[in-house]
C-alpha cells in the first residue's frame, strides 16, 4: 500500500476511534460538560492530563527544537516537567478541595470580587489564545505534511477539523477521548525512536540509546555529534549558547506557568477526592515523562541523522556532501510543502549544511569552496521526517502522522474548553446574566469556541516563531498573572482583593508589554515588534521567553505590598481559605 | 486542642512541601543548570553527568518527588484524623 493511503488509513481509524468515544461518553449537564461530573478515576484522568498537556509543541516541536538546540534544550524538558512538582505540591489538592468548574471561579470567591474575576478572565484569555496559536501552527504543519498542500491550506483544513471536534464533546467526551489520543500518541512517539534507537546504537532503549555507542565504531553518540557538529562550525551539542540566566529564567517560566496554566488546573477538579487530585498529578507526570525522556533522545538521533544524511563524505572533500539529483525521497516530499528549502549558492550542485553564521568558521568554509548554507530545514518538521529520515517503514510514518493530530486535536480541544467555559460561565453567566439557563450557556460557550478558533487561525498563518517558542510566552504569561494570586490565595490569608487585581495586573502587563516589544504577538499589524531582539537589549539579559519569571516576582510583591496597605480581607474569606487547606472538615466545623 | 491540631496539621504540611521543593530545585536548576559545568566533567554511562541531568535525570526525580509527597500526605491525613472515608 503506497504511504498516502497508509497515512489515510491510519489517521481515519484513530478519528472512528476518537468519535465512538466522544458519542459514547458525552455530555448531559453543565458539570460533565465542564469537569466530567467528577467521576473520572486517578489513573485515567492522569492519561487524559498527559495527552491534554502534551501538544503539537511537545510532539511535533520539542524534538526538532532540542535537535537544533541541543543543551539548550534542557529548559523545555525541565520546564515542561517541574511545573507538575509544584501543581501537585501548592496547587491542585487545595483547589479540588474548593470544588468549583473554573480558575476565575475559584479567584472571584476567594478574593470576593467581580472585578478579580474579570481580571482573571482577560488573563486566563491571553493565555489561552496565545496557546492555541502555537498549536495551530503545528496542526497546520501536520496536515500540510499528510495531505501534500502548503502550511496555509493545511492550517485552514486543521481550522476545521478542531471546530468540529470541539463542538462535539464536554469535558466527559475530551476525558475519555484523551485518553485513547494519549495511546495513540505515545506509541506515535516512542516506536520510531526505538526503532531508529536500535538502527543506531544496537540499544533499544532510547533513554539510554544516545549515550550509549554508535554501531561499528566505538564512540558514544553525543560525543560523535559534538565531533560532528563542530566540524561544521556549529556550536557543542552537549553545551550551550544561551546565558545562564536566561537557561534559569526561561526554565521556571516554563514550570511556574504550567502550574498557572487554567486548561491543566482545570483537570484536578474532575477526580472525585483530594487524595485523588494529588496521586493524579503524579500519573500525569509520569505518563508525560514517557515522551518527555524519549524527546531528548530523538532530538540527538534525528540531528545525528540528519547531517550524515547530508554530509555523508568527509567534511571539505569535493565528494563529502550529497549530490542534490541523490536526495532522498523525503527531502522532496518535504520540499513541497515549502519546509525544507535548497539552494545551490556555489553551483556545484551537491548541498552544503553547515553554520554560516559563525565568524570562525567561514575562512575553512571558503578554502572548501562553500558560499554559505545552503539547506534550511524547518525544527518543527524534524520529528515528523525523522522516520522516514531513518528509512523506516511506511506504516511508522503513517503513525507518527495519527499521533501529530492526536496531539494537536486534544490540546486544542482541552484549550478551547476553557476558553468557552471562561466566556459562558465566568463572564455571561458568572456577571453579565446570571439568570441564563444551561442550554443558552452551552450555547454561548460553543460560539466563543468558534470565535477563538478563527482568532487562533488568524495567529497561527504567521506566529512569531516555533511552535514550542510560541507556547512558551504563552507560560510565561500564566506564570506571571494566575499562578502568584492562586497561591497568595491559598498559603497566605493576608492576601485581599486590592491586592490580588493589581498583582495580576502588573504581572500581566509587564510580561505582555515585553514580549510586543521584543517579539511581536497580536500587535503584528501595529508595528510590533518594536525593539531589536538581541541580548544587549533585554532587561538582566533575559530573554522574552523567561522574563514571566520577572513578571512574577513584580505580581507577588505588588500583591503582597498593596495588601498590607489596604484593610484585610473579611473574616468569612480567612474562614473559607483554612476549609480549603483541609481534606476533611475538623470535628470542630461540624459543631 | 482543635485550633491547635489545625495548625499542626498544616505544618506538617508545609514541611513536606519544603523538603519536596528544596530536592526539586537542587535536581533542577542546581545539577542542570547552575553547576552543569563542573558536573559535566564526570562520566555517567555515556553521559555527562551534568548534561543527563538537565536532559534525563532531573524528570525521574519530578516523578518520584510527586509520589513521594502523595504517599507522605496520605500518612499526615491520617494521622490527624482528615483524611476522605
Amino acid at each position: 500500500m503506497s504511504l498516502q493511503a497508509l497515512t489515510y488509513l491510519v489517521v481515519g481509524l484513530s478519528f472512528a476511534l476518537y468519535i465512538g468515544i466522544a458519542i459514547w461518553s458525552r455530555a448531559h449537564s453543565t458539570g460533565d460538560f465542564y469537569i466530567a461530573g467528577r467521576g473520572v478515576s486517578p489513573l485515567a484522568n492522569g492519561m487524559a492530563t498527559a495527552a491534554d498537556w502534551m501538544s503539537a509543541a511537545s510532539f511535533i516541536s520539542m524534538a526538532g527544537l532540542i535537535a537544533f538546540l541541543g543543551y539548550d534544550g534542557s529548559v523545555y524538558l525541565m520546564g515542561w516537567t517541574g511545573g507538575y512538582v509544584l501543581l501537585a505540591l501548592l496547587l491542585a489538592p487545595y483547589l479540588r478541595k474548593f470544588g468549583k468548574f473554573t480558575v476565575p471561579e475559584f479567584i472571584a470567591e476567594r478574593y470576593y470580587s467581580k472585578a478579580a474575576r474579570i481580571v482573571a478572565v482577560i488573563c486566563l484569555i491571553f493565555i489561552s489564545f496565545t496557546y492555541v496559536a502555537g498549536q495551530m501552527r503545528g496542526v497546520g504543519i501536520v496536515f500540510s505534511r499528510f495531505l501534500e498542500v502548503d502550511v496555509t491550506a493545511g492550517l485552514l483544513i486543521g481550522m476545521t477539523v478542531v471546530f468540529v471536534y470541539a463542538v462535539l464533546g464536554g469535558m466527559k467526551g475530551i476525558t475519555y477521548t484523551q485518553v485513547a489520543q494519549y495511546c495513540v500518541l505515545i506509541f506515535a512517539y516512542t516506536v520510531p525512536a526505538i526503532f531508529i534507537a536500535i538502527q543506531l546504537t544496537g540499544n533499544p532503549l532510547p533513554q539510554l540509546a544516545f549515550g550509549s555507542e554508535v554501531v561499528g565504531t566505538g564512540t558514544v553518540l553525543l560525543d560523535k555529534l559534538d565531533d560532528i557538529v563542530t566540524s561544521l562550525g556549529f556550536n557543542q551539542y552537549t553545551s550551550g549558547t544561551k546565558s545562564k540566566i536566561d537557561v534559569f529564567c526561561i526554565t521556571m517560566a516554563l514550570m511556574v506557568g504550567t502550574a498557572g496554566l487554567p486548561h491543566v488546573i482545570v483537570r484536578f477538579f474532575t477526580v472525585p477526592k483530594v487524595r485523588d487530585a494529588r496521586i493524579s498529578a503524579g500519573y500525569a507526570l509520569l505518563f508525560i515523562a514517557i515522551l518527555y525522556t524519549t524527546a531528548p533522545a530523538v532530538g540527538a538521533m534525528a540531528r545525528y541523522n540528519l547531517i550524515n544524511t547530508i554530509q555523508p563524505g568527509e567534511v571539505g572533500a569535493v565528494d563529502g556532501n550529497l549530490a542534490y539529483d541523490d536526495r532522498p525521497e523525503w527531502m522532496q516530499t518535504w520540499q513541497q510543502t515549502g519546509l525544507v528549502r535548497y539552494e545551490d549558492l556555489n553551483e556545484d550542485g551537491r548541498i552544503q549544511y553547515y553554520n554560516d553564521k559563525n565568524a570562525d568558521f567561514s575562512s575553512r568554509a571558503a578554502e572548501y569552496g562553500w558560499e554559505g548554507n545552503e539547506l534550511s530545514v524547518d525544527r518543527d518538521i524534524m520529528v515528523l521526517a525523522n522516520p522516514e529520515i531513518a528509512g523506516l517503514p511506511n506504516w511508522v510514518i503513517a503513525l507518527v502522522a495519527a499521533g501529530g493530530i492526536a496531539a494537536a486535536l486534544s490540546t486544542a480541544a482541552g484549550l478551547l474548553l476553557v476558553i468557552s467555559a471562561a466566556v459562558s460561565h465566568d463572564l455571561i453567566k458568572g456577571i453579565f446574566m446570571p439568570k441564563i439557563s444551561d442550554k443558552h450557556e452551552l450555547l454561548a460557550g460553543r460560539i466563543a469556541a468558534a470565535f477563538a478558533i478563527a482568532i487562533a487561525g488568524y495567529l497561527g498563518f504567521d506566529p512569531p516563531g516555533w511552535v514550542a517558542q510560541v507556547v512558551a510566552f504563552a507560560f510565561g504569561l500564566a506564570a506571571a498573572s494566575l499562578f502568584p494570586v492562586i497561591l497568595l490565595g491559598i498559603f497566605f490569608k493576608r492576601v485581599n482583593k486590592q491586592g490580588a487585581i493589581a498583582g495580576m495586573l502588573t504581572g500581566l502587563l509587564f510580561t505582555y508589554g515585553y514580549i510586543e516589544f521584543f517579539k511581536g504577538l497580536f500587535l503584528k499589524w501595529a508595528g510590533a515588534p518594536w525593539g531589536e531582539n538581541v541580548a544587549e537589549h533585554w532587561l538582566f539579559g533575559i530573554s522574552p521567553e523567561g522574563i514571566g519569571v520577572i513578571g512574577m516576582c513584580l505580581n507577588f510583591i505588588v500583591a503582597v505590598t498593596v495588601s498590607y496597605l489596604t484593610a484585610p480581607p473579611p473574616e468569612r474569606i480567612q474562614r473559607m481559605v483554612e476549609h480549603i487547606r483541609v481534606p476533611r472538615h475538623f470535628d470542630e466545623d461540624h459543631v | 486542642m482543635h485550633s491547635e491540631n489545625r495548625l499542626a496539621y498544616w505544618r506538617a504540611n508545609l514541611r513536606l512541601v519544603a523538603l519536596c521543593l528544596i530536592i526539586w530545585f537542587v535536581c533542577s536548576y542546581g545539577f542542570g543548570v547552575l553547576f552543569v559545568e563542573q558536573l559535566n566533567r564526570i562520566r555517567f554511562g555515556g553521559f555527562q553527568l551534568g548534561f543527563w541531568f538537565a536532559q534525563q535525570g532531573s524528570i525521574y526525580i519530578f516523578v518520584a518527588l510527586i509520589f513521594f509527597y502523595a504517599w507522605q500526605m496520605n500518612r499526615i491525613d491520617r494521622k490527624y484524623d482528615v483524611h476522605e472515608d
